[in-house]
């Protein structure tokens, strides 16, 4: 390989990566790193701990009914991001963007799910982990710190 | 020469984030409900509620905090860098489990370490193999309740008495301060122990704890302790606004020296209206939760 041809290179692998969404998840469920988007009807939304659940038919080429599960965040995550146990009803016609699973099971880790309304629900998983509050009063303060 | 590289990196970089789908930021809402010819309703913006659903107010820039009260860590209370840093996946703050953080682990430490199949950390294993008793909602114990998931907690104090609420799991712990010794014999072990606590300046609020239950683990990452633990925890009121919270743990049949899972991690006051929300661990949700991730576990 030509030599300037390496500065090229490790730029493009070091911003495809820095272009890669964070998949943070609970523990190693066994869900791939890549996404598929799917269009259903939900079923059931598991407002439960330590997870939710979202359920949902996805009809495949042929039209048979395949019986989906979608696993997001805590309730206690959630709820910062708009989330409610009545986000999702059954009947509601949504499209998914899942991370699968690895053994090819209809089950994933949910990326983002759009209502029948247009309305968007996903979750920041940058948001809450830093900058929430100060945490020092500034240099100039008098308070009395001891 | 580099000028001729950077456009095509630049549109491969392109190219590639197209095959990834974005999360939608705008307010604008998306498009891709299909058939309708009503405006999109706007996505919801994050914003930090209580249990009860009021939005929970960041300090204002300008924010100068009073003088810390004496004697007095009452109060409700949360993670202070942001609602969630206290969720610590991989073990304390200041000694999460990776390559950079090894405990002085005794050879049985290291034993017990290896037998733990925890989910996160340096020595994480596919869900279908943990086996971390806070999967069956097994109490999480002392320390792992300061460790893991610290949320909101609410702190009353009486004459006698220190008593912390915890939002994780939804447990108290309380803490003597009637003068009353550690007990030297243990009859019974608790998920959380016998605590009693001091205060060893007008600011400062130290409290001992042994006698806890070895079924637990010390983090969410599987450090082990035995029935010898001995945690300290000190509370160090810095102003009116932060509390500071040092957690050491202290086990000379696991670990060779003692050693700090949090320094100082500080949590911000809150209002005396914020309702801390419920956070339950469930048995029979649990069980539908393994079942559910275990189904997604690679087949041999």
């Amino acid at each position: 390989m030509r030599k300037n041809a390496w500065p090229f290179l490790t730029t493009f692998v070091l911003l495809l990566v820095a272009s890669l969404p964070i998949f943070a998840h609970h523990g190693n469920a066994g869900y791939d790193s890549k996404t598929v988007i799917l269009k259903g009807t939900v079923t059931d939304w598991l407002w439960t701990n330590p997870h939710t659940f979202l359920k949902f038919d996805v009809k495949d080429d042929k039209g048979n009914v395949v019986h989906w599960t979608g696993e997001w965040n805590a309730p206690s995550t959630l709820v910062n991001f708009g989330f409610t146990g009545k986000t999702f009803k059954p009947g509601d016609e949504v499209i998914v963007t899942i991370r699968t699973a690895k053994n090819g099971a209809p089950l994933g880790g949910l990326r983002q799910v759009v209502l029948p309304n247009g309305e968007v629900m996903s979750e920041d998983e940058s948001v809450g982990k830093s900058g929430g509050y100060r945490s020092r009063p500034p240099a100039d303060s008098k308070g009395s710190d001891n | 020469m580099l000028k001729r590289l950077v456009i095509p990196t630049f549109v491969l970089v392109a190219i590639s984030i197209s095959l990834f789908p974005l999360r939608a930021k705008s307010q604008s809402g998306s498009k891709a409900n299909q058939g309708t010819s009503a405006a999109p309703v706007p996505s919801p913006i994050p914003v930090h509620v209580d249990g009860w659903g009021r939005p929970v107010d960041d300090l204002p820039a300008n924010q100068k905090p009073g003088p810390a009260p004496v004697h007095d860590l009452s109060g409700i209370w949360e993670p202070a860098d942001g609602w969630r840093a206290g969720t610590q996946a991989s073990g304390p703050r200041d000694n999460p489990s990776d390559a950079r953080h090894i405990l002085p682990y005794t050879p049985l430490g290291e034993k017990a370490f290896k037998s733990h199949k925890p989910g996160w950390g340096a020595t994480a294993v596919p869900i279908q193999e943990n086996n971390d008793p806070f999967d069956i909602c097994d109490p999480l114990g002392l320390p792992r309740i300061d460790f893991f998931n610290l949320r909101a907690l609410q702190i009353l104090q009486t004459k006698k008495q220190v008593v912390i609420i915890y939002q994780n799991d939804q447990v108290w712990r309380n803490i003597w301060m009637d003068g009353r010794e550690l007990p030297k014999e243990i009859s019974e072990y608790r998920w959380y122990g016998y605590s009693v606590g001091r205060w060893v300046d007008d600011y400062t609020f130290v409290a001992q704890t042994v006698g806890l239950d070895d079924r637990t683990w010390v983090d969410n990452a599987g450090r082990p302790h035995s029935k010898d633990l001995q945690v300290e925890e000190t509370f160090h009121r810095l102003n009116s606004d932060i509390l500071e919270l040092t957690v050491t743990i202290t086990d000379p049949q696991m670990y060779t020296k003692p050693w700090v899972g949090l320094n100082k991690f500080p949590l911000r006051l809150q209002s005396d209206g914020f309702d801390i929300r419920e956070m339950v661990c469930s048995a029979s949700e649990a069980q539908q939760y393994n079942a559910i991730s275990k189904a997604a576990a690679p087949r041999n």
